[in-house]
This record gives structure tokens, C-alpha cells and sequence, in this order.
């Protein structure tokens, strides 16, 4: 490799870390020498590693710091020592314990020491009597190898000990507070062979441009000099920005389909009567689909106000099938149960309301919604209070339930599900009904993804006043949400979660 | 919607045919029930409430050996004329003021069939019967029982006998508070003064209808081999139905039907009656609807395999159908025997103009707009509380309060927006500051002037939370919107609960105040433990489009 292009890659950490290499090899030296934050000296250090200019090495070690007595003894000498000077020729145990200045469980320790080295000798006649030995003379003069230990650079490192030297680490270890013995990391760093080049070759800190400045744009300094290389493949820290939510991400690709299609789009209210959701649709009034469980009323206004005579049309319609030749459900038709208001159980409602504004000369026509929904269910892993339905209808008197599977089929393909099926189903406003089911790739089973039909002529006729086929579904989208997103407990699509919104991939569909 | 457990070996007793599972499966699925799960002995399918009648395992059986073309087309139901008398007494016309009737012979009942009936009975309760509320059914021992039969409304002090699977004698009135058929059936009764009897030959009590029968007159045993059997309820049709779904059931078990004479003041009617009804068929409104080309012979076909018989261009509607009322309903079936599988799909070349909701598309626009300075958008929930609303914001609003939620976090309408995202503030103080969030969503008051007379609009918040937060910072958020959208805003100091004194604006436009701006107050923080500054506002789109739209 080229080496003024390695270095023209040299981060100016690096620059300033790799010279002193050469002569230093211990983290905390080159640290001091290059009066960097350790931090910083660590990141270049990692840096020339990957870049093959330097290995550092990490171990473990003992490390040896003085203790409190280590300290004492290094300034005023060992107690041995002390106890050696003291007897002269000949002395009884107190007498040098006196002179010495030592503790009795120092006064135990020397003697033990000093018997073992052969300096002293005991006779025992009135009372105890020690004399010095020529052994113990030449200690003296020589000087004890402890002695030598202890003056070095502390901390010091067991493994940079000489042989001869081991002996007395080992002999002090064993002594009550002398030396402390810690186990600690050792990074040593040294340069590679191509690091050696680099630095024999030196690096010119001058000419090489760490980053452009408007100065330098300006006055052109930039010509004669080099712009400093990046390792343009490494890993750059995690940005966020500003996003749609994942579910509205999916809601707009939805619509962007349906409107692809010719389809216009349909919006209204959430708060609707009982009449516009439900009877509209040729829901009998004691259905249970009305039943309090399911549906959210609401307390105060409990009540709406009714299209007069649509509801009289949609009153027919229900007792007696008024004039489309059914029989219609044959009940009492309430208008004060019609006037309650809810939360829409479906977005059916607003094909209700968008049929009952056209006109013979606006068909045929297609219409799409895609808005909530409401439930009255536990919020739970497996159910919302409020979802989401893609609503869809086609008004059109030539409308038949081929076509239904052909606009579902359609409209499935382009959310990434080619193959659909259609089963047998029912609801109360088409006729016939249809569950819509597609084929799930990965799962190797059939989904079931909402519902479909074509409305019944008591649906129709009362609202648009003829009669014409209108082909409708309701689909659910969450499902595909979690499964595109790989939630599995459905509350967390509404959960809000800033790291989960920050982190979300975008709806690449 | 109810769910039937059968025995797959009674199953195809009754199916007369035997199909592996495989092929069982497909043609539960196609033939208009949900399919939950098929055994080597059990069959367990969701029955959908337009077909009470394939509730019984006899009634499945049948509608499936049609459709897979093991027999096919009408059933004749013979029915013997038993002459017995039920007479309905004009005291119970304030109460439950009509009954069909029938009786049931040569029934061979062991347990696992006396176990099929009450599951007809209860399964038709609740689905057909609204939970008794619309037909209440009651089956009785025949021979235990004298005729004429007499069906009334009495004191409940006065009507005392001993309620089935009770130890003693008491009187209605006890029934609805000691029976738990009483607890559970009694606020049927709510409101009645007197409440409806049948009542034997012998003035025997029978049953107090919708709550229970006798334990003395009303409990089928293996010895019973005769059943006298009636629906009770406010719409004669309904019973008649319901009637006829039991007895045709029984009858495939093998017992022998008989009609019973119903005296109701000047009428006189006979029940069951399981003559077929006719209903043309429109072959051209047919295929129009199903997009098919059938011939009559065709239609014949199908409509067989549906049950139905067909001859001079009419369908005979079997006597325990109740949901055919329309040429549709005759489609749909056609469409279920033609196989829904075999439909082949096709777009007609209609050319139709694509539009967006206007509203739509502005919401669209702001939100890129938002996104693109930095905010993530979030997407919250509309039903709320009052905690959440009011006092943790330290405001004083009116909320919309839902009727019935079974929840109490969520019971209300939300009237403003912000809470929601302070919610999500509090919810995410272990994540990276600074955090900007909007999201845009309706909010709803009462207002007479709306149809629902509830006004909702579409509001747009964002707030802002960091260390350095301050008003300038949202402020700057604000007018960027404006400044996008090329309309002018005024902005004036204001007071609200919810903010800094001094930190919070009115913001206006074509002299219509649409919003409020603001550092929240640190109360509020608090609240919601929340421990940086932050500032927000909150403006009604729907207003803001319309002024634009106007101009």
C-alpha cells in the first residue's frame, strides 16, 4: 500500500499518537506523552489497529502498589535492618527492641527473618542473649533485597520483575501491609510493520487539510494541500428525523390505490344516529349487532335528529319492504330507537350517506373511505376499541358479483396479496355476502380480511330512490399493519412509543 | 353468532353421505357456515343468524346433504291433524299476546336426544329468540298434560307452582327473585302487573313464559314418548317459524308431527304449518345480480341444492326458512350452489373521476409539512377520560360521555388534543430529548346545529419537549404553517389553565380565533411527570380549511 495514502487517511489523533510509538509502548505513557484524553488516545489506538498500524495488546496483570507499612519502610529502611544495627555485638531482646524502635510483633517477625538468613545467634544463659553474625554484618553493608524492591517505581508489575527480584515480591507479599497486590488491565500498543514506515517515513502535519474552512474556500488555500481521507465504511452514530406514523404511512398508500382506481374518497362524522349506521342499512332493530355490548352509545346528546322522509322510506322498508317487493323485516319500526346516537360501527355508514345524495345521472360511481371505527371491547393484545376499516362501493346499474371479486382481487394484488378468495357469509344489508379471505404467502393459509356484498334493494332503493346494484366491502386493515410492521400485541400500534416511532421503517409496499 | 357442536357420526347419519375431511371442510365453508373445527368426531361450525334453522345437527345435516347433492331439493313434512285446542285468553294480550303450538309423537328419547333438543331449544333462544325476549320456547311431556290448554295473564301472587329443577312450590313472584332462570329471564317481565300462564285441562300450571316451566308437567324424560311443544311471543310469523324449525328437526329424528287448533278471541288458526311457501323467480334478476348466464334448469339445479323445490318458474321456500323476503335472498342461494369459488372475477371498463377529500388532502399536507421540520407524527386514540382530559391538564371542559363503554379510561369524547400527546411525553421520558411530536385528530362538543348535535373537528397539535424549550420554538413551528399555506395570522396574550401566565396565545385568523399557543405550566407538568419545559399548540383544521377555502 501506498503509504502517503494511508497516511493522508490519519484521523489527527492518529497523527499525533503513532510517532510516539516508537519510543513508548504503555498506554499511560503514550497517554502523557501525547497530552490527549485517554478516551481520545484509546479511539486512535483502535483506529491504526484497524488500519494495520499498530497491535494493541490487552492483559492481565498484578499490579503492585505500597501499602502503609511498605510506605514507612521504603522512607526509614526494614525493621530487620533496624533490629541488626541494634544489637552491635551482643544484646538482650529489650535492649534492641529499645534502640530499634520496633513493635513486639515487629521484634517476632525480624527474628523470625533474620534466624532464616542465618545473621543472628541465640543464647539462651539468665535471660536471652542474640549476637550479630558475619552473615548478618555483610547484610548490613550489602543490603537486603526487600529493601532494593521497595525503592523502585510504584506501581510495578510482577511480570517486569527480574528473576533475581521475585524472591523478595515473594517474601513481602507474605508480610502484613507492605505491598498491595491488584489485578488490572495492561494495554500496551506498539506499531505494526507498516507502522514503523510511517513513522520513519513522518507524517507532515502541514499540508494535510483536516477540514475545509470558508477561509480556505475563499482565499484558495486548500490548492497546494491534501484533504485528509475518511474510512468512509465505517459505522456512523444512529440520526432520527421527523416522520408520518406507520398507520397513516399505510392509510395513504391505501387511498393512493383506491384513488388509482377512480375511486372518491368519502369522510363524515364519528359520532352518527342509529339511524344513519344501522337503519339506514336495513339493520332490524333488534338485531344483535345493536346490543350495548358491541356498540358505543352515547350518554348526553343521546339523541340525533332524522332525515324526515328518507325515514319514512326506511321505515317502510323495514315493516313491510315498501316498494322494492320484499317483505321487509314485518315489525314495529321505532323512530325514537333510529334517533340514538353512537360511535359509526362501521364507515358503511357514510356509503349510506353518499348514496342518498346521488342522483340517476351521477352513475355510475365508486367510492372509497378509509376512517375509524369504534367497538365496545377491552383494550387488549388482541383488540382495539378503535380500528380502522377501507370501506369501498361501487354504484353502478350494471354492477354484478363477478365484478365484486374482480375489484377486491385487484385491490388485494396491489397490498401484495395476488390470490383472494370469496366465502359464503352474512350480513344483515347484502345480499349475497361475502367474507374476503387472502392467500398469506408466509403463513401458507388463508387470511380472513373483511367482509363484502352487494346491498340489498332495501338498502338502496330507500336512499337512492330506484334501484341499483351498489357492491360494497368493509375491510380491516390492522392485520396487515402488524404484520407488515411485526407487532403482535395490536395496543402497540397506538402506543406512541418515541423509539418505536423514530426507529420504524417506512410502508415500502 | 352461535356456534353448534355436533357428532360427526350422527352428522352423517343424518347427511347420508360420508366424506373425508378434507372435502368435509371445503363444503362447510362454501355452503354459508363459518368453520371452526373438524374431527374425526366432532364438527364445530358457526351458524349465521340469517339460518336459525341449521342451529340442530338435524337441520345442518340437511341443508349440507343438499348441497352436496346427496338429496336434494324439497322435503315433504307430513303433519296429522291432532284436533287438541290451545285457547289464548285476551288477558295476556298486554303481555305476551300470541302462541304457536304443536304436538310431537313417537319420539324415542334417550339422553343423548333429550341433550339435542334443550340444545335446539336454548340455541334458538338466544340467537332467534333474542334471548327469549322475541320467542320464548317451552317442550313439555304431553302425556302428563290435559287439554284444551289455556294460555293467560294472572297476578304472579297467583300463579304457584313448583319451577323446574326447584324443591318446592312457590309463587311467580318468588320465581323471579329465588329461580336463576327468575334472576336471569325476570326483567323480561318488567313492568307487567300480570304475568303470562299456560295452564292445563286441570288448571295445572305448564310454564310462566319467558322464565320456566313446571317441574310437575314441564320435564321430558326417557319415558316421554309424546311432546307438546309451543313458542310464545308479540309477532305470530316469528313463532310460526320458530315452530317450524323445532318440529322439522323432530321430525327428522324421527317423530310424528301433529297440528294443534289455536282459538285467539274471533281468529282460529292451526299450527304448524310446513307447506311450502312460493316465491317467483325472476331468472333475469338472477343472473343480472350475479353476473352468470344460467338457464332455468340451471336455477332448478341449485335452487335444489338449496333445499328449495321448483316448478312453473317458482321456488317452494321450505316451511323453516325465515330469511327469504326478497329475489335476492333466492340469489345469494343460487350463487352459494353455484359455488362461490367458481365465480370468475372481472373489472368492467367503467371510466370513474378519482377525487380526494379535500380536508383529506390538507391534513396529508400539513402532516408532510410537520414531518418535515422535524416532529414524528403520533396517532391517538379519540376516547378518553376525564382525568386525562381535565385535571391532569388543570382544565375545565366539557367532555362527551359515552353511555355504556366497559371501560372507565375510556368513556369519554375527547374535546382537545394536547393531553393526548402530554400523554406520550409522560409515557417516554427515558427517550432521547429533544422530542417533537404532532398528530391530528377530531375533537367533539355539543352543538345543536349538527345533525348528531355533536360539532366534531379536526384539530392539529404538536408540542414540543427539550431542556431548552421555549415559546419562540413553537411559535416558530406556527407561522412556518402559516407562512406555507400563505395565510395571515393574528396573535394576542390570553389567559388558559393549562399554560404559563404570560406564555400563552390566542392565535386568529380572519378575525375567527382557531387556536392556542403556549409554554404548559409546570403544574401540569408535574402532572404528568414530566421534567423538561414544554411548549405546544393546538389548531382546528377544519376552520383553517374552510377561511382558506373561502378566500
Amino acid at each position: 500500500m501506498d503509504i502517503e495514502k494511508t497516511i493522508a487517511t490519519l484521523h489527527p489523533l492518529e497523527r499525533k499518537v503513532l510517532p510516539i510509538l516508537k519510543t513508548e509502548n504503555s498506554f499511560e505513557k503514550i497517554s502523557e506523552k501525547a497530552k490527549l484524553q485517554k478516551v481520545e488516545v484509546m479511539r486512535a489506538l483502535q483506529w491504526l489497529q484497524n488500519k494495520k498500524l499498530a497491535r494493541i495488546d490487552k492483559k492481565l496483570q498484578e499490579q503492585i502498589v505500597l501499602d502503609e507499612n511498605g510506605l514507612r519502610y521504603r522512607e526509614k529502611g526494614l525493621p530487620e535492618r533496624s533490629f541488626l544495627q541494634a544489637i552491635k555485638d551482643k544484646a538482650s531482646l529489650d535492649e534492641i527492641k529499645k534502640k530499634a524502635n520496633l513493635s513486639n510483633e515487629e521484634m517476632g517477625i525480624c527474628l523470625g527473618i533474620l534466624k532464616g538468613k542465618a545473621a543472628l545467634e541465640i543464647q539462651k544463659g539468665k535471660g536471652i542473649e542474640i549476637s550479630i553474625t558475619d552473615n548478618g554484618k555483610k547484610l548490613i553493608e550489602k543490603g537486603f533485597i526487600e529493601e532494593k524492591l521497595l525503592k523502585k517505581d510504584f506501581p510495578i508489575y510482577a511480570s517486569e520483575l527480574k528473576d533475581e527480584e521475585k524472591p523478595a515480591l515473594e517474601n513481602l507479599k507474605k508480610r502484613k501491609s507492605i505491598l498491595k497486590v491488584n489485578i488490572v488491565k495492561i494495554i500496551t500498543a506498539e506499531p505494526t510493520e507498516l507502522g514503523k514506515k510511517i513513522i520513519h517515513h513522518g507524517i507532515d502535519e502541514k499540508n494535510i487539510l483536516d477540514r475545509l474552512t470558508v477561509d480556505m474556500l475563499k482565499s484558495g488555500s486548500w490548492k497546494n494541500k491534501k484533504i485528509r481521507s475518511y474510512d468512509v465504511a465505517i459505522n456512523v452514530p444512529n440520526i432520527s428525523g421527523g416522520k408520518r406514523h406507520f398507520v397513516n404511512q399505510t392509510i395513504e398508500y391505501i387511498k393512493r390505490i383506491w384513488l388509482d382506481m377512480g375511486f372518491r374518497e368519502m369522510q363524515g362524522n364519528y359520532v352518527q344516529t342509529s339511524f344513519w349506521d344501522l337503519d339506514a342499512l336495513f339493520v332490524p332493530q333488534d338485531h344483535p349487532a345493536r346490543d350495548m355490548q358491541d356498540t358505543f352509545y352515547i350518554k348526553d346528546p343521546k339523541e340525533g335528529k332524522l332525515p324526515l322522509e328518507l325515514m319514512k322510506r326506511v321505515k317502510a322498508a323495514h315493516e313491510n319492504g315498501w316498494t322494492t317487493g320484499s317483505k321487509g323485516w314485518q315489525y314495529e319500526w321505532s323512530e325514537k330507537i333510529a334517533k340514538e346516537n353512537l360511535l359509526r360501527t362501521h364507515t358503511t355508514v357514510l356509503s349510506a350517506q353518499v348514496i342518498a345524495k346521488l342522483k340517476k345521472e351521477n352513475l355510475p360511481a365508486k367510492f372509497f373511505s378509509v376512517g375509524k371505527v369504534f367497538r365496545n371491547e377491552t383494550l387488549s393484545w388482541k383488540s382495539l376499541f378503535e380500528f380502522i376499516q377501507v370501506e369501498g362501493i361501487v354504484v353502478d346499474p350494471n354492477a354484478n358479483f363477478r365484478h365484486l371479486k374482480g375489484y377486491l382481487k385487484e385491490f388485494f394484488a396491489k397490498m401484495g396479496f395476488p390470490d383472494v378468495r370469496i366465502r359464503p357469509a352474512h350480513f344483515p344489508y347484502t345480499e349475497p355476502s361475502a367474507e374476503v379471505d387472502v392467500w398469506h404467502p408466509g403463513k401458507k393459509q388463508w387470511v380472513e380480511l373483511g367482509g363484502s356484498g352487494i346491498f340489498r334493494p332495501e338498502v338502496v332503493k330507500p336512499l337512492l330512490g330506484f334501484e341499483c346494484p351498489v357492491l360494497a366491502w368493509g375491510l380491516g386493515m390492522e392485520r396487515t399493519i402488524m404484520e407488515y410492521y411485526k407487532i403482535t400485541d395490536v395496543r402497540d400500534i397506538y402506543k406512541n412509543d418515541i423509539k418505536q416511532l423514530r426507529e420504524a421503517k417506512l410502508w415500502m409496499k | 353468532m352461535p356456534t353448534i357442536r355436533i357428532n360427526r357420526k350422527v352428522f352423517e347419519n343424518y347427511a347420508g353421505k360420508k366424506l373425508p375431511t378434507d372435502k368435509l371442510k371445503d363444503r362447510i365453508s362454501y355452503l354459508g357456515t363459518d368453520l371452526e373445527e373438524v374431527n374425526d368426531n366432532e364438527i364445530i361450525v358457526e351458524i349465521f343468524p340469517n339460518r336459525p334453522d341449521m342451529l340442530s345437527v338435524q337441520g345442518f345435516a340437511r341443508a349440507f346433504s343438499s348441497f352436496i347433492g346427496a338429496k336434494t331439493g324439497l322435503r315433504n313434512y307430513k303433519v296429522e291433524h291432532s284436533g287438541e285446542k290451545v285457547i289464548i285468553d285476551k288477558s295476556v294480550k298486554d303481555v305476551r299476546p300470541y302462541t304457536a303450538c304443536a304436538i310431537v309423537r313417537n319420539m324415542h328419547f334417550d339422553d343423548e336426544k333429550i341433550k339435542e333438543v334443550i340444545d335446539i331449544q336454548e340455541k334458538l333462544h338466544i340467537t332467534y329468540g333474542r334471548n327469549r325476549e322475541k320467542v320464548a320456547i317451552g317442550i313439555y311431556p304431553y302425556e302428563k298434560i290435559k287439554t284444551p290448554i289455556t294460555f293467560k295473564a294472572e297476578n304472579p301472587e297467583d300463579i304457584i307452582f313448583q319451577p323446574l329443577e326447584f324443591a318446592r312450590e312457590i309463587n311467580a313472584s318468588q320465581i323471579l327473585e329465588q329461580h336463576p332462570a327468575g334472576k336471569e329471564y325476570g326483567h323480561l317481565l318488567d313492568g307487567k302487573k300480570k304475568f303470562p300462564v299456560f295452564r292445563d285441562a286441570n288448571k295445572e300450571v305448564l310454564s310462566v313464559p319467558p322464565i320456566i316451566n313446571s317441574h310437575k308437567t314441564g320435564k321430558i324424560s326417557e319415558k316421554t314418548t309424546d311432546i307438546f311443544i309451543e313458542c310464545s311471543g308479540f309477532d305470530l310469523e316469528t313463532l310460526k317459524k320458530c315452530l317450524n324449525i323445532i318440529v322439522a328437526a323432530l321430525h327428522e329424528m324421527g317423530g310424528k308431527v301433529c297440528s294443534m287448533d289455536i282459538t285467539d278471541g274471533n281468529k282460529k288458526y292451526t299450527t304448524p304449518d310446513l307447506k311450502p311457501e312460493e316465491i317467483k323467480v325472476d331468472i333475469g334478476f338472477i343472473n343480472k345480480w350475479l353476473g352468470l348466464d344460467l338457464n332455468e334448469n340451471e336455477i332448478k339445479k341449485f335452487l335444489e341444492m338449496m333445499g328449495y323445490g321448483y316448478s312453473g318458474k317458482k321456488a317452494q321456500i321450505p316451511a323453516y326458512r325465515a330469511d327469504i323476503i326478497h329475489q335476492t335472498d333466492l340469489a345469494e342461494d343460487v350463487a352459494i350452489a353455484y359455488g362461490y369459488e367458481n365465480f370468475k372475477e372481472t373489472i368492467p371498463h367503467v371510466a370513474t373521476i378519482a377525487e380526494e377529500d379535500g380536508l383529506e388532502a390538507f391534513k396529508r399536507k400539513i402532516s408532510e409539512l410537520f414531518a418535515g421540520l422535524g416532529f414524528l407524527e403520533a396517532s391517538t386514540y379519540h376516547l378518553t377520560n376525564h382525568e386525562l382530559q381535565c385535571r391532569k391538564m388543570n382544565a375545565d371542559m366539557h367532555l362527551i360521555e359515552l353511555a355504556n363503554s366497559i371501560s372507565s379510561d375510556y368513556d369519554r369524547l375527547r374535546a382537545w388534543v394536547i393531553p393526548s400527546l402530554m400523554e406520550i411525553l409522560g409515557n417516554n421520558r427515558h427517550h432521547e430529548y429533544p422530542q417533537k411530536i404532532f398528530t391530528i385528530g377530531k375533537v367533539f362538543r355539543k352543538n345543536d346545529n349538527f345533525g348528531t348535535n355533536v360539532e366534531e373537528n379536526e384539530r392539529l397539535a404538536a408540542v414540543i419537549a427539550s431542556e431548552k424549550t421555549d415559546y419562540t420554538e413553537i411559535r416558530q413551528a406556527l407561522d412556518y404553517l402559516f407562512r406555507s399555506i400563505d395565510a395571515k395570522h393574528d396573535v394576542k396574550e390570553t389567559e388558559h389553565s393549562s399554560f404559563i401566565q404570560g406564555r400563552v396565545a390566542r392565535v386568529s385568523v380572519n378575525g375567527k380565533n382557531i387556536a392556542y399557543i403556549g409554554e404548559i405550566h409546570p403544574q401540569v407538568l408535574s402532572n404528568w411527570n414530566i421534567e423538561v419545559p414544554v411548549a405546544a399548540f393546538e389548531i382546528n383544521i377544519t376552520e383553517l380549511f374552510g377561511i382558506i377555502n373561502k378566500k
